[in-house]
Parts: structure tokens; sequence; C-alpha cells
């Protein structure tokens, strides 16, 4: 079977900068903690592949520990929303047309009401800014998108026929949602889990951009862009290479979604062409 | 239509009594006393007992959540504690520059959207569609602020057609103040252009595989036709409902475009008190945009139901 190539590229874009988070574990081309002045600003050159910033780092260094931010915020993030999320969905599936199920739906509905950065912004300022805020603020908003997706997922699965058959087996609601929902919705779910990922790498950079996610010294690409911003004219690639390592990742997950969409659900692949 | 829009109107009152305790209860759980939580480490403790007074943290915590809901009422959003004015003024101070940017930025996402979704849709699957959706995913992969910088890098420090950030103000005339909204509005619409471009398409395409759509071409009409006459307008109702989001959205959601072109709209309103620790206005403001939401989002139902009698029907 031929692989969709949004897949492949998405796949390829995604792993580049997952490599690149990982690597700089144990590895990064400098040391950012060690400010070099008089190497300050320096266009792309063999020495610094990316250039360096305001403060003489090695920019490819920062985009690097950047992603690594990022990524581990996003991650958490979504961990959050499905943890939760899927749960309750599942409940609400197994439990449709109690008064839980309706419970669940308008406490989906009412977390959608929400300005979901005033309060992720609102969040971070009462309890203090840094990374866990974030990914807490970032968080919660995915709940209600996966107890909705598999909420409505589940319902579908739940009518068919070897569910009755699973009833006549004497299996618990619960037991049939774990054994026999779950397995059918994961790839929903894991679809859903690439699209939340990369729009939690945009609030995660909006939100240190205006100074409420990670801290220094921990490098992250939305205040690399803030400190940028006013150097933008003086030196251009220290605001156009944070953001265009913004831009590939989010494209690379996005399209990494869609194509596993595509591969997973065959049905959507015929409906579309 | 009656009894679903007084079902709806209960739900309504509902989602709001619940927002207005959730926030009141994210700001009651300020860490320690919000009276010191406002002036910081170093307020001496006659200062902070003065506050607590002013703000009534005397009183128990249902006295002071029905009166700053019955408050807001009336119309009285209560005082700012850092600029001493009217929190209910401040609002309308800053709307003036959060809904001219909002209705901007709307009508470029439509303006850009429709045609776009349009001809995405009547040349699905060939170069000119996959050419449109290959540039809206770039749309969503842009984070707006780093768009609205080189938008500022381009057109206000190289070529100076347009002035860095800040608002002149409606006193400077209306072309001025606009036209100080112009880059920011872009920056704002590029994503939500982007968004609103699939909807488009997608709707169009659900509606092309439609009978009636069947009909129109059996009777004679071109695919052309009978995408113009037939599909475009039925294809309107999930495009309205997230052209009502995006304007909600629009609102409250402009916080870090506001803050990179140094904007005085609601969202840096926030963002200041926040800042400041002026808990009342954070308080006040939050809930007044919720409650926006709350209320586009009411306003699409019934607009829906009143369109297409089936959901009347499945309330």
């Amino acid at each position: 079977m031929r692989l969709p190539r949004t897949l492949l590229i998405g796949a390829l874009l995604s792993t580049v900068f997952l490599g690149a988070a990982l690597l700089s574990l144990v590895w990064t081309p400098y040391d950012t903690q060690i400010l070099t002045i008089t190497q300050r600003l320096q266009t792309p050159s063999a020495a610094h592949w990316l250039g360096t910033d305001q403060l003489g780092r090695d920019l490819l260094s920062m985009v690097m520990e950047g992603a690594r931010t990022s990524i581990a915020v996003a991650v958490l993030a979504v961990g959050i929303g499905m943890g939760l999320g899927i749960p309750l969905g599942l409940l609400a599936a197994a439990m449709r047309g109690s008064l839980i199920d309706e419970l669940v739906m308008r406490a989906n509905d009412l977390v959608f009401a929400f300005p979901s950065l005033v309060i992720a912004i609102l969040i971070t300022a009462v309890f203090g800014a840094g990374a866990v805020n974030a990914i807490i603020a970032i968080g919660i908003f995915n709940i209600p998108v996966f107890a909705r997706l598999s909420r409505g997922a589940a319902l579908s699965i739940w009518s068919r026929d070897f569910i009755l058959a699973a009833r006549v087996a004497g299996k618990s609601d619960a037991r049939i949602s774990i054994e026999h929902i779950l397995p059918n919705i994961a790839s929903l779910m894991i679809v859903q889990g690439t699209i939340q990922f990369s729009l939690g790498i945009l609030a995660e950079a909006a939100l240190s951009y205006i100074g409420l996610g990670a801290q220094p010294p921990v490098a992250s690409w939305g205040r690399m862009l803030a400190d940028a911003q006013t150097l933008a004219s003086l030196a251009p690639h220290v605001a156009l290479v944070p953001g265009l390592a913004i831009v590939f990742t989010v494209l690379g997950l996005n399209l990494l979604g869609d194509g596993l969409r595509d591969l997973l659900d065959p049905r959507i692949r015929v409906a579309r062409t | 239509m009656i009894r679903y829009t007084l079902g709806r109107l209960l739900s309504l009152c509902l989602s709001l009594i619940v927002a207005s305790l959730v926030i009141f209860a994210v700001v009651e759980v300020v860490p320690g006393d919000p009276a010191a939580f406002m002036l910081g480490v170093n307020a001496r403790p006659d200062t902070i007992a003065a506050l607590r007074a002013e703000l009534g943290l005397d009183q128990s915590l249902p006295q002071r959540y029905l009166s700053w809901v019955g408050g807001m009422l009336t119309g009285d959003f209560g005082i700012s504690y850092t600029y001493r004015t009217p929190v209910s003024q401040m609002v309308l101070d800053r709307i003036g520059v959060s809904l001219p940017l909002a209705l901007m930025a709307l009508t470029l996402t439509i303006l850009i959207a429709f045609p776009a979704g349009i001809y995405a849709a009547s040349r699905r699957g060939r170069a000119g569609d996959l050419g449109v959706m290959g540039a809206t995913q770039l749309g969503v992969a842009i984070p707006n602020f780093w768009f609205a910088m080189i938008l500022v890098l381009i057109f206000a420090i190289n070529l100076r057609w347009f002035s860095a950030g800040g608002f002149p103000g409606w006193e400077a005339g209306p072309a001025a103040a606009l036209k100080s909204l112009i880059l920011p509005a872009i920056a704002l619409a590029l994503p939500q252009a982007a968004i609103l471009t699939r909807v488009m398409r997608s709707s169009l395409l659900d509606m092309l595989g439609e009978d009636f759509i069947r009909t129109a071409r059996a009777k004679g009409l071109s695919r052309r036709q009978a995408l113009w006459r037939h599909a475009v307008r039925n294809a309107m109702i999930p495009v309205l409902t997230i052209i009502g989001l995006q304007f909600a959205f629009l609102l409250a959601g402009a916080i870090v475009i506001e803050q990179v072109f140094f904007l005085p709209g609601l969202g840096r309103l926030i963002f200041q008190s926040i800042s400041a620790r002026d808990l009342i206005v954070v308080e006040s403001v939050v809930m007044l945009l919720v409650a926006m939401v709350i209320l586009v989002n009411f306003a699409v139902d019934l607009a829906y139901a009143a369109v297409d009698p089936r959901l009347r029907a499945r309330a």
C-alpha cells in the first residue's frame, strides 16, 4: 500500500524536530548558558550555522533546546487532555442519555466558551509563570476536545453487534469500554492527538512570547521571538529562525495528523477523492 | 420554536452562572490573601487591611459573589485598584479599539476565505485546490504574532507605509486610527482565513454530494451554475457558525497581537491588569469576554434553528 505523501513529509519534519529535541539532551553545538558578547548577532556561517543572537549564543543550539521545551510542554498538555478527556468521554458514552452524560457534555460546552488564551494567561498569572503552569493551562482546554470526540466515536461503536455479543458474554459496561470501545477509537484519538500537539506548540509559543511560559534560563521559541522583536531590523535572522522552527514543526505535525487519518480511516480516503 | 428558544435560554443562564462561579473561584484561590497579592510583598499591614475593607474581603464568600454579580448586572463592574477609575469606563474605552480591530480582521478573513474556499471546492483534487489547501496548511502553522513581526519588519520598518505600533486614538481622525489597525488586522486574519477557507471548502463539497445538486445538474445546469446557485447558499450554515465563533475569538483573543502592536485593546487591558495584580479588572473583564462568547453561541444556535427546522425537532 502506498503511503500518503502528506504523511511522509509530516513524519519527516516531525522527526527532525523531535530528533533535535532529544539530541539537545546530550549535545548541542554550543553551550547556551555561556554568553559570548563579542560574537553577538552574527549571520549564519560555518561556525554558527544559523547565526548568533544578541547575547552571542548559537541560534542552532537555542532552537534545539527550544524544541525540547515546546515538545515537552505540548506532549504533557496533550497527555492531560487525553488522560482526563477520553475516560470522561467513554463514561458519558457508556451512560448515554443519563444525567452524568448530560453533565459531562454541558461542562465541555462551558470550557469551550472560555477564551482559552485569556484563561491560560489568568492561570499562569495567578499561579505564577512557568512551564508547569503553562502545561496545565493548555492541558485543561484539551480535555473537552478529547471528551467530546471520544464520546461521539464511542457512541457509534456501542451500537455495533460485537458489543451486543460482549454484553451477552456478561461483560460490564466498564470492561466493554476498556476492552472493546477504546481500541476501536484509538486511531481517531491519535490523529486528534497530533493536531492538539501542534496547537499546544503554538499556544506555548504565544505564552512564552508574552513572558508567561518557560522562564529563563530555559530556552523557548516564544521568548526567542520576544527578544528578537526589537532587533528584527538589525538582524532579521534572529527573528526568522525561531519563527520558522515553529512553522515547520506545526506544519509537520498537521501533515502527519492528516496523513495518519487518511491511512487509518480508508473510508475518508475514498470519500475524499 | 418557542420551546426550543426557552430551552436554549435556560442553558444560556446556567452557563453564565457556572462561568461566573468558575471565574470567581479562580480569582479567590489566588495563593493567600487577594489584598496582599494585589499589593505585593512590601505592603504594610494597615494598607492591606484598608484594601481588604475596600474590596469587601471581610464579608463572607457568598455575599461577595452576589455583590459582584449583582453589580455586573446593573452595569457596575467595580473600580480598578491601580487606575482608580470604574472598570466599565475602561472597558468602553478599550472596546473602541478591540471592536473595530475584530471587525476589520473578520472582514479580511471573509474576503480571503470565501473566494478561496469556493475556488478550491470547484477545482476539487486539481492543482488549484491543492494550492489553496497547501496555503491553508501554512496559514494555520504560522504563529500570528510572528507573522505580525514580519509585517512590521517589511511594511513599517523597511517600506515605512505604516507605523510599527501604537494607537493614535479616534481623536486623531478615523483614517489615522484605522490605518494603525491595518497590520494587526492582517496578522489576526491570516490563521482565521485559513481555517474558514477549509470550512467553506469542505461544507461546499458536502453540499455538492447532495441530491438537490444532482437534480440541478439533471435539469441542465452546468457544474459551475449548480455550485453558485444551489450549493453556496446551503453551505453557508456551518460557515456562519464558524464566523460567529471567530468573531468572539477575535474580540478576546487579540491579546498577543495587541501586545505586539502596543494597542490599548481589551486583551492588553487584561494582560496589564494581571501584571499589575488588579484582580477586580481581571475578574470583571474575563467574565465579560466569556459572557460575550456564550451569547454569540446562543445567537448562532437560534439563527441555526430559525433556518433549519430539523434542529428544533432534535432538541
